[in-house]
């Protein structure tokens, strides 16, 4: 579809306001002017067009199932969107608590995030929250920061930072970028071993950044362990909280021995992913490390009203500008309210039963590796397919033909020909199984014409795209190439 | 149970595949000593009591006051139409585009997002952002240290505070030495930076227009930084850009900015964008994700993510960055709102804003003990000095409806007297007059 700088018609006229007195270069020297920015010149007509048409080349959870393992791609709420663009909301500048006086004037708002706080930590069993980090892998940084930042306060000289193998990519990168050296270990049977954290745990560790069940959907049965062997050397553990849907209400971070945890707001409570984002990355800690929480923190008064609090001077300081992706949080705050705790409970009990369900109904199809019970999602493999020349790729190019969207695929890692599946609380039995038996009759075409699943996709807007020349000829914009 | 389709048949079905009799049964691994000592959450609500529950908090927020707020974020206009398309579903809830044949809209509106971004800031390349203004400017000044492999970055001061704390916290731990250079009565302090630069300089960073609206050629000052081969940041304000001098002219090798102000609702903060763009050679130190043309097995046009092999879920540890996600939403709004201004809407937005804070500040100015502070040209924000603490004025005025500005004095030390004054298209004349009035009358 041509671009929408292409369909520019100059001097087509669009949402204009009206037109200055003066022109700019009476107030500005002409030297420091431009005179063109190359913006289209389009109708209102023209824009809203090419948008809806480049929308229907989308999926989205509102139209298909997205089992997209990891993810969880639930269900968002529609009401939560009427909350967040409430105008005494979404018309909130943000630094009007900051003009002394003023705090009285966004009580509402820092209400949100005082509660949203206290209810977030009550679900991971944390002392304390902040909800600056503004996407997981930024709360994975942040806390990082504040291990680094607990360690140096105590005088301890820690430069390593221990990931599994079976970690997300953003973990050892987040570690890095704190300053940390990454230590990566094997997982056994899917599993941390305590056997392999023993070899490498010395007095250097710092922390272990584990998911929990990790990304093969298991729990992790040596954890109890694995907590007190790194107590013991004084090195704290993370929570990656990509899974958090599995557990709520059966576990919480905090009571099983995590330090820090970070929360995808868009994938546990409920906040649209818009594409890519934004999203929302909370980080809860245990009371040892409070002191370090990034400022300003929203208190509490005992008239009950709220003010920021900057009087921490142990804190890791700014990690966003002001309190984080509010429009999001406002989000999983009206989400959290309307499930309450039952439903919350219930969610993770549903996002773990349509799992299991949908892997037993697989297992004699696709070889399930960790063939066991399983938390909220998954791991199959396409090996057995694999043998004939289709690969998980093929799978889910044809699953894409068949109107969903695919699950997550080569990830983790350390299975090959992965096929990650999550089919999140919100789908019904008629979805999954609907889904399932697509899933086999791709299965079977796979073993009588294989060729059939190498050309697929054939119904979307584009077949397979060349992703090697996209990177050789680097054409990134309109205006290259 | 919201949300959740099973009926209590369908659960029984289900629970026989699984061959197990209870729910409870699933999670049998996790062990009892680590079940939840509490679970002290409220009872679920109604969807329209929860939609009570947050209107009776939006209520108690304060949002129809006259505001001439600015620091880095502006109440400018958002098209109607910025709303209907962007919360179309299919764009609403995707996720990342893994699988880019059924992603086409997401990938192609980022495609167009970059190539809008790199006509503002005059620079080739983009990619599809990154959380804010903040970020980008910290991720721009790791570029520079990877690339050089130099440690010393020069801040100046002229630069949003906000920002500047963050990129302290950020290398706290990094073995990196920042520099600031003090601004000179609210301009950037180019012969000082000038002078700082050296042979162990990774990059320099400055702003334009600066903090206190002051508006700059920076032409000069990065040709130095390129004859000691370090790197030129620039952070900018992407409305102001659609007039100004690009950083791209005067010779940046990175540009980044927030979005905020193209599409975004001040939202307390956010979600906004971090915006950024750069020069060839350092298109593979950029973090984040980036969008690529390219062609389908048919030969027709489609995008993909590209340039992955920098990317933390391919090169973990070694990776540019940790950043995973970007703001496609935002960036999408963003790009959406400038096409519906286009070229002369988004002239007149900057060219109204400008004309209305000249007019501000003549009508602040000649009331008695009130100064321009800001030297030299600025745009729609410029800076003031009063008679009293800045402080004093936003209290009294605050209580007559109008938030006067921002007190510079949170942040400089010793300009307690300094108030920063935004105005944007939609600040109107008559707003103006009454703030100057009210103004010469609290003063008086």
């Amino acid at each position: 579809m041509t671009t929408v700088f292409k369909k520019s018609v100059p001097g087509r006229e669009g949402v204009w306001p009206a037109k200055p007195k003066k022109d700019v270069s009476e107030f500005i020297p002409a030297e420091l002017l431009r005179d063109s920015a190359g913006m289209p010149s389009l109708s209102e007509l023209d824009v809203v067009r090419h948008f809806t048409r480049l929308s229907l080349k989308n999926y989205g959870v509102d139209g298909n199932f997205y089992p997209l393992g990891s993810c969880t791609m639930k269900y968002n709420p529609k009401f939560t969107e009427k909350a967040a663009a409430l105008p005494g909301f979404a018309r909130l500048h943000p630094v009007m608590p900051q003009l002394k006086g003023a705090g009285r004037h966004c009580q509402g708002a820092l209400e949100v995030v005082y509660e949203t706080e206290q209810l977030l930590s009550e679900i991971t069993g944390m002392s304390g929250f902040t909800l600056q980090p503004m996407a997981g892998a930024h709360g994975e940084l942040t806390g990082a920061m504040l291990i680094a930042a607990y360690h140096k306060d105590k005088g301890n000289k820690k430069t390593k930072v221990i990931c599994p193998d079976s970690a997300h990519g953003t973990n050892p990168a987040s570690a890095t970028i704190a300053g940390f050296e990454v230590i990566s270990i094997e997982s056994k049977d899917g599993i941390i071993s305590p056997e392999a954290l023993a070899e490498v745990l010395d007095d250097d560790v710092a922390a272990l950044m584990m998911t929990c069940p990790n990304t093969l959907g298991l729990f992790e049965t040596h954890l109890p362990e694995i907590v007190k062997m790194l107590h013991e050397k004084d090195a704290l553990l993370y929570y990656d909280g990509a899974n958090l849907n599995a557990i709520m209400g059966k576990l919480r971070v905090g009571d099983a021995g995590f330090d820090v945890v970070h929360v995808n707001l868009h994938k546990t409570f409920a906040t649209p992913h818009g594409g890519g984002g934004p999203g929302s990355g909370p980080v809860g800690v245990s009371e040892k490390l409070l002191p370090y929480l990034p400022i300003s923190r929203v208190k509490k008064l005992e008239d009950g009203s709220f003010y920021l609090d900057y009087n921490y001077p142990k804190s890791i300081g700014y990690i966003a500008p002001f309190y984080g992706s509010f429009g999001v949080f406002l989000k999983a705050y009206a989400y959290i309210l309307r499930l309450g705790r039952e439903g919350i409970v219930r969610a993770s009990e549903n996002a773990v039963l349509n799992a299991n369900y949908m892997r037993k109904k697989l297992e004699d199809y696709f070889e399930i590796p960790y063939n066991k019970l399983c938390m909220h999602e998954f791991v199959s493999s396409a090996a057995k397919q694999a043998e004939n020349g289709v690969r998980a790729l093929d799978i889910a190019k044809a699953l894409l033909d068949k109107g969903y969207h695919a699950p997550t695929i080569y990830f983790p890692l350390i299975v090959k020909e992965c096929m990650m599946i999550e089919p999140t609380e919100t789908e019904s039995k008629a979805t999954m199984d609907a889904f399932i038996d697509d899933l086999i009759e791709i299965a079977q075409i796979a073993e009588t014409d294989p060729d059939a699943l190498h050309a697929a996709p054939i119904y979307l807007p584009a077949s397979r795209l060349d992703e090697t020349a996209a990177a050789r000829n680097m054409e990134l914009t309109d205006d290259i190439g | 149970m919201p949300y959740v389709p099973h009926s209590p048949e369908e659960v029984r079905e289900m629970l026989e595949v699984i061959g197990v009799s209870t729910v409870e049964d699933l999670f049998a691994e996790i062990p009892a000593e680590f079940r939840p000592k509490s679970f002290d959450l409220p009872e679920g609500k109604s969807e329209m009591e929860v939609l009570d529950r947050l209107e009776h908090l939006a209520a108690k927020n304060t949002t129809n006051m006259t505001s001439f707020l600015g620091a880095g974020f502006y109440d400018h206009f958002i098209p109607s139409a910025v709303d209907a398309l962007s919360s179309r579903g299919e764009f609403y809830t995707a996720y990342t585009p893994y699988q880019p044949e059924a992603a086409q809209g997401t990938l192609q509106a980022i495609f167009e997002y970059q190539t809008a971004m790199t006509r503002l800031m005059g620079l080739p390349y983009a990619n599809a952002s990154v959380y804010d203004g903040g970020t980008a400017l910290y991720e721009a000044a790791m570029m520079a240290v990877r690339k050089t492999r130099r440690r010393k970055i020069i801040v100046s001061e002229g630069l949003n505070p906000i920002y500047r704390v963050m990129l302290d916290s950020y290398t706290t731990n990094l073995n990196l030495e920042l520099v600031t250079i003090p601004h000179k009565n609210g301009a950037t302090d180019i012969k000082a930076i000038s002078a700082a630069i050296d042979k162990e300089t990774a990059a320099v960073l400055v702003q334009n227009p600066n903090f206190f609206g002051s508006i700059n050629d920076f032409t000069d000052l990065f040709k130095t930084v390129h004859e000691n081969k370090a790197v030129a940041v620039m952070s900018t304000y992407p409305v102001m850009q659609s007039v100004l001098k690009t950083p791209g002219d005067m010779g940046a090798d990175i540009a980044v900015a927030d979005g905020q102000s193209l599409g975004q609702p001040l939202s307390f903060g956010g979600p906004y964008l971090g915006i950024m763009t750069c020069n060839k050679t350092l298109v593979r130190q950029m973090p984040g994700r980036m969008a690529g043309r390219t062609t389908d097995t048919e030969g027709r046009t489609g995008y993909v993510l590209t340039l992955q092999a920098r990317e933390q879920h391919i090169r973990r540890h070694k990776a540019t960055s940790n950043i995973c996600s970007n703001q496609a939403l935002c960036a999408l709004r963003a790009l959406i709102h400038l096409c519906l201004l286009g070229e002369e809407g988004l002239r007149r937005t900057a060219g109204l804003s400008i004309e209305r804070a000249h007019y501000a500040a003549e009508r602040l100015t000649a009331i008695d003990g009130v100064e321009l502070f800001t030297e030299g040209p600025f745009g729609n924000e410029f800076a003031i000095t009063l008679p009293v603490n800045a402080y004093e004025v936003i209290d009294a005025l605050t209580e007559r409806s109008i938030i006067p500005g921002f007190p510079i004095g949170r942040y400089y030390e010793g300009m307690e007297k300094g108030l920063l004054v935004a105005c944007t298209e939609k600040t109107t004349e008559e707003q103006i007059g009454i703030f100057a009035e009210i103004l010469r009358g609290t003063l008086s």
